[in-house]
């Protein structure tokens, strides 16, 4: 075969390849950074998944009318942990410079795999594996916390909960969802439980399967312990499922505290079960009310998605994009090792998400992520610990069902 | 204890109930068609979307949401028959997977666009109601759900039985080439199955809408408790797919109470093992389909 | 030319282009293609035993994830060579295979029962695995980092030119084994078996023995596939390699390719993957979740439509490659 004919062969071959590029790819300008956001926008997943879109988009335009100029392109991963890579890969073929990924753990070192062979840094937006940043990747700067810090540092403030008449538990069961995240916070609990001296004796841990349609045996058996508090470590739709379970068997404990949950504080959950979803708490990363950033951020969140809630997701969404813009106002470039290096330096003191600085130790950790006490109040998740920064004070016990008007 | 488990037994049965629903449309398709229906699970989530959108949007009775569910799902299930599904009757299985499989996809994309992926739930004061029987506490809206399936399961075996299209759909399933002999419309016949398999499905998932919130990305477990059911009552036997659907919903809560409820799932999966092995007819097949 | 003049050349063209195919394309391309390969070794593996031997089975997924599980859990956490796991990663799906396949096959399950009997097999592999210490239950299992040094000869993992190689490699093995088995004995025998089993047994066919083979072979192969996928992801989780959809995932592109033939398989992967690549990205452009599923599945029902037999035969008998000699009902 001859130098030309070949030649020939692979330019038809890369013809027909190309088919594969997507269209409407633009050509980044020099004083234009361009991100790739990796998130599972559909499949089982992509509830959350579009939360956290809602945070990242609001956060672009936001910094946009600050002149930092970003193109932000989106990859859907399906909820499928192995399209991760080939999702970064994507973006980093289209140019993005730096990724922000990936919502769910195995999605996350998915793409860091393709990070890591391109030399691209990945900003991680939600993620709560712990091995994330214990696997030894380079490019992994990650803006939220291991479920087991998530965990300790809501224990933490629990336990120091003042006692009442009606709240003074002596027992405890907890509920947990099956799954990567269920499993590994079920597990924390036991542990950040001993480790702050909790005397609450745990007396029995339930775990349901991820895809449970139905919690009544579930339920049922946590009532037969007759524990005085639950802790469930639930989904959206899991924790709508056992309040209901509660109400029909008549459960009252004095309290539900799902450490670490997330899902009671979403606009669905309260939405679900209106005044029955009071009283529920939870202790999971959350915007710290207090800060100008943060009314900032929410009134036009408000203006941009009317009846939506900014919570966990879109709050991570939208700092992963402060530590992205930040990051490049610092690097004045758009390379992915000058972008690196100003990732490593990131010190954001005023952020909207309850804690100390955005910085990112050797392993590209952020450690100062504070964990406050949330209570749904009124079909509202409110901050009700620390003090420094509640919204309400915590009422317990909680009502019994049948006394809600 | 006696409590937890006279309760966990209860319930096994009414979520049982409604799971014969869903498996006696797997396997009316199965039984005349000899097609596997995988896209089952798929028909149940359209039919709690149904019930939603009826329900919680426009404000119809409960009953009236259930009807139109079942109409619709029935409408829908004739006509992708007439239109496409009858050419695959006798295409090979795997053939037909990947016609179900593609359908399956589709069906949860479109809800994923019209309805998003948030839990859609009906909320109404009655979906908390229990009745209490001594020790026993049960669910209202679960007991009418099964109860209604209980009915719409029994209706249709007399309607199979006794009606002249049911005798007709009988002859189909016995025999193909006799039942064209003696005049049957094969191709309407086979949508009417179709279009009553997927009915059950459809009012099936209409009757638990107040139940579970609906999302998308339900659907693959029913399909495969529907599965179970069907293989462990019997293919192609109706009283196989109700006693099918009780055991099933019962030694699933058994086994949540007694080894844990994330597990539950692979007792139903042994009981599956030993009936195919031991006795592949099924517990109540006469015949012996597919082997 | 002869037909299988044309044949040896046209395979001979299709391996130099995919051979040379990364000098001209990008390396997103380049990383989707390495997919498709890894996706045409399942499919190969399939496809000998239900497109050849004519067994159904729903459940690979069995195979594949613990073929990766093996894989990960040996060279991460034992520091074994991944050259010499690989040799578990087949051997242990094989004897698995072989276990489930003994067990139905002297229990004389067929058709529809035996499908559903690996679908039982694989998810209840699924829930064992979640609640599995030692497999890391459902928090997986993840692989560190690759360090600096790395050397993908002695690691296998490396870039995505470096799996996209390693995995046309896989890909041109495995055929080559399909194609040894379907040109000997074993492939008539299974054949036979496809088209009539008691027939063929009453000719003197060992059935047992033939279709025990054709499942330990297929999971093998299936099983060093997953151990390649858990190289390239990096993460596994019982749901992402054991999971049902896992099965349905692996056995969608052969099916289109088209079954009982040599080249379906990698057809059908060179086909599926790209098209979802192509249906995700089209969702993305018009931002609509979800748009991604409703396309591909009604691309699915379109091409089974046109195409029951899988594209293949097609595709053959356009490029005057189909083999009048040998030739064989399309349908298994």
């Amino acid at each position: 075969m001859s130098r030309f004919s070949r030649r020939t062969v692979l330019k038809g071959a890369a013809a027909v390849t190309s088919t594969l590029s997507m269209p409407g790819i633009l050509r980044a300008q020099a004083n234009t950074l361009k991100v790739g956001v990796i998130l599972p926008l559909s499949g089982i997943l992509s509830f959350p998944g579009i939360a956290t879109r809602r945070g990242t988009e609001l956060a672009i335009k936001m910094f946009a009318d600050d002149g930092v100029k970003l193109d932000v392109v989106f990859a859907d991963t399906e909820s499928k942990p192995e399209n991760g890579r080939t999702a970064a890969e994507r973006l980093i073929r289209d140019g993005a410079t730096v990724l922000v990924g990936a919502w769910d753990s195995g999605a996350t070192i998915s793409a860091a795999q393709a990070a890591e062979a391109a030399k691209v840094p990945l900003v991680v937006n939600v993620g709560s594996a712990a091995q994330i940043t214990e696997q030894g990747f380079t490019q992994i700067f990650r803006n939220f916390p291991p479920s087991s810090e998530i965990v300790t540092k809501g224990v933490e403030l629990f336990k120091n909960l003042p006692r009442n008449n009606g709240f003074n538990p002596k027992t405890a069961v907890v509920l947990h969802v099956n799954d990567t995240f269920g499993q590994v916070t079920g597990a924390a609990v036991k542990g950040a439980w001993e480790k702050a001296g909790v005397d609450i004796k745990i007396l029995d841990t339930i775990s349901y399967d991820a895809r449970a349609r139905d919690l009544s045996i579930e339920v049922s058996k946590a009532k037969a312990t007759g524990a005085d508090l639950v802790c469930p470590i639930t989904r959206v739709n899991d924790a709508i499922l056992i309040v209901r379970e509660m109400i029909k068997q008549d459960y009252n404990p004095m309290g539900i505290y799902g450490p670490s949950s997330p899902g009671p504080y979403e606009k669905a959950f309260t939405d679900a079960l209106g005044k029955y979803g009071d009283d529920y708490m939870t202790s999971v990363p959350f915007y710290d009310p207090t800060r100008a950033i943060t009314k900032k951020v929410l009134e036009r969140w408000s203006k941009e998605f009317s009846g939506q809630r900014f919570e966990l997701n879109a709050g991570f969404g939208w700092e992963s994009i402060q530590v992205v813009a930040d990051a490049f106002k610092r690097a004045k470039a758009t390379g992915a090792p000058e972008l690196h290096a100003a990732l490593k330096q990131t010190n954001i003191a005023e952020h909207p998400m309850f804690g100390g600085p955005i910085t990112f130790d050797t392993k590209g950790q952020n450690v100062n992520i504070g964990i406050p006490l949330l209570q749904n109040q009124g079909g509202k998740p409110l901050v009700v610990a620390p003090d420094s920064i509640a919204e309400a004070k915590v009422k317990l016990p909680m009502t019994k069902w049948a006394d809600r008007t | 204890m006696v409590e937890l488990y006279a309760n966990a037994i209860v319930n096994g049965l009414l979520i049982g109930a409604i799971y014969a629903l869903v498996a006696t449309g797997l396997n009316i398709i199965f039984g005349v068609m000899r097609v596997v229906n995988f896209a089952h699970g798929e028909m149940v989530v359209i039919g709690m979307y149904i019930g939603y959108a009826c329900w919680q949007l426009l404000g119809l009775p409960p009953w009236a949401s259930v009807l139109v569910a079942m109409i619709a799902m029935f409408a829908a299930g004739y006509l992708f028959q007439r239109a496409i599904g009858n050419e695959f009757v006798d295409k090979p299985q795997h053939v037909q997977f990947v016609l179900y499989i593609g359908l399956a996809l589709a069906i949860t994309g479109l809800h994923a666009i019209i309805f998003g992926p948030d839990p859609r739930g009906i909320q109404s004061a009655a979906s908390f109601a229990t009745y209490r029987i001594g020790p026993l506490r049960i669910d209202a809206t679960r007991l009418h759900a099964a109860a209604a399936a209980l009915v719409i399961v029994f209706g249709l075996w007399a309607w199979l039985r006794y009606s002249l299209t049911g005798k007709a759909m009988h002859a189909a399933a016995e025999n193909l080439t006799g039942g064209k002999a003696i005049g049957i419309r094969i191709t309407h016949i086979f949508a009417l199955t179709a279009g009553i398999g997927m009915a059950c499905a459809g009012t099936a998932g209409a009757l638990i809408a107040p139940l579970y919130d609906t999302n998308p990305y339900l659907s693959s477990e029913f399909t495969l408790t529907a599965f179970i059911i069907v293989i462990v009552g019997g293919l192609a036997s109706l009283p196989g797919a109700l006693v099918g659907g009780l055991l099933i919903g019962v030694s699933e809560a058994l086994a949540a109470v007694m080894i844990s409820p994330s597990a539950k799932s692979f007792v139903s999966y042994c009981l599956l093992l030993i009936v195919i092995l031991v006795r592949p007819q099924g517990l109540f097949s006469a015949r012996r389909t597919g082997r | 030319m002869t037909v299988q003049t044309r044949q040896w050349t046209a395979a001979l063209l299709f391996i130099a282009v995919l051979a040379l195919l990364p000098l001209g394309i990008d390396e997103f391309q380049v990383s989707v293609l390495a997919h498709v390969f890894l996706a045409a070794v399942v499919g190969i593996a399939w496809n000998l035993m239900m497109g050849y031997a004519g067994q159904l089975s729903l459940g690979h997924a069995l195979y594949f994830g613990v073929g990766a599980y093996v894989v990960a859990i040996l060279t991460d956490r034992y520091g074994i060579s991944t050259w010499i796991a690989m040799v578990p990663a087949a051997l242990i799906p094989a004897a698995l295979g072989f276990a489930v396949g003994a067990l139905s096959f002297r229990f004389s399950v067929r058709g529809v029962y035996f499908a559903l009997l690996t679908i039982a097999f694989a998810e209840m592999a699924r829930i064992l695995f979640e609640h599995w210490e030692f497999v890391g239950d459902t928090s997986g299992i993840f692989l560190k980092a690759l360090r600096s040094d790395n050397n993908p000869l002695v690691t296998l993992r490396g870039d995505g030119l470096f799996f996209y190689y390693a995995l046309l490699i896989l890909m041109l093995l495995s055929w080559a084994l399909s194609v040894l088995l379907v040109r000997s004995r074993i492939g008539y025998f299974w054949r036979a078996i496809r088209e009539d089993e008691d027939a063929s047994r009453a000719m003197g066919v060992k059935t047992f023995r033939y279709k025990l083979l054709a499942v330990a072979i297929s999971a093998a192969i299936t099983g060093v596939a997953g151990g390649w996928f858990a190289l390239v992801n990096g993460s596994l989780f019982p749901e992402s390699v054991l999971g049902m959809r896992v099965s349905i995932d692996l056995i969608v592109a052969p099916i289109v390719g088209g079954l009982g033939t040599l080249f379906g398989p990698i057809l059908g992967a060179l086909l599926i993957i790209p098209v979802n690549e192509f249906t995700r990205g089209l969702a993305q452009t018009f931002s609509i979740n979800g748009l991604n599923l409703l396309f591909y599945g009604l691309l699915l029902m379109i091409v089974i439509k046109i195409a029951p037999h899988g594209c293949w035969p097609m595709v053959a008998r356009w490029l005057g490659l189909s083999d009048s000699a040998r030739r064989r009902k399309d349908e298994p």
